[in-house]
């Protein structure tokens, strides 16, 4: 399984924080293309940012995310 | 000294600046602040919520570098999650050093970077339901004075 984390204004998009994925490897097109279209735009947009693992990701078309894995999806923070 | 937390449940700020002072025996100057959530018309909550595994790491980062930066005897810096009602505080950054220029600047560094950059999204509940609250551009502009 793969964990989806959806940040901030992402969750109300996805319907809740978190997400299983059973697919194992899935690459950032496939986790695109899992999700509803309007979900998929927005975190598709440069403006929501990636982390897998804890780690932020510098190129997040690059990912591969494997079985127990956690990608968090991050959009723009509103700060302190 | 150094004191980097993230709060689920409301603070007196009071009782982590007394014990912070303390601790820094020798300081020449401790500067304090504090923010609280804003009467703002129509607003009866603000919830603030994090991503564990970046928000408390990148305020650790945060104050090492402001460590970095400026000359620093000690750094406090405090951060509520959760539901929050006006008048409750959110944030509360002290940092305590031998001269004033030190401390007062590591805390306006800390609160910039505190607003603009850390892992955290507000939303705020009013009559019709929550609203989430997006990034102003003025919190780049901040972010921007420390080059």
């Amino acid at each position: 399984m793969i964990r989806l984390v959806f940040l901030g204004k992402l969750a109300d998009l996805a319907g809740g924080d978190t997400l299983e994925q059973p697919g194992s490897p899935l690459s950032w097109l496939e986790l695109l293309a899992s999700l509803p279209t309007s979900l998929a735009d927005v975190i598709a947009s440069d403006s929501t940012k990636v982390a897998i693992n804890g780690e932020l990701v510098a190129d997040k078309a690059a990912i591969v995310a494997k079985d127990g894995d956690e990608i968090a999806l991050l959009p723009p923070v509103s700060g302190g | 000294m150094r004191d980097i937390r993230l709060l689920d449940r409301m603070f007196i700020p009071g009782t982590l600046i007394g014990p912070f002072t303390q601790a820094n025996p020798g300081l020449g100057g401790v500067c304090t602040f504090v923010g609280e959530v804003r009467h703002d018309q129509g607003v009866e909550a603000l919830e603030l919520s994090h991503y564990e595994p970046l928000t408390l790491p990148g305020m650790h980062e945060l104050a090492d570098r402001a460590f970095a930066r400026f000359e620093l005897m000690g750094l406090l810096m405090v951060h509520r999650i959760g539901l929050m009602r006006p008048g409750e505080p959110i944030v509360c950054v002290s940092a305590a050093a031998l001269h004033r220029r030190d401390a007062i600047d590591a805390v306006d560094f800390c609160m910039d970077h505190l607003k603009g950059a850390a892992w955290f999204w507000k939303r705020e509940k009013r009559a019709d339901g929550w609203h989430w609250i997006e990034p102003r551009a003025g919190d780049h502009a901040d972010l921007a004075r420390w080059g």
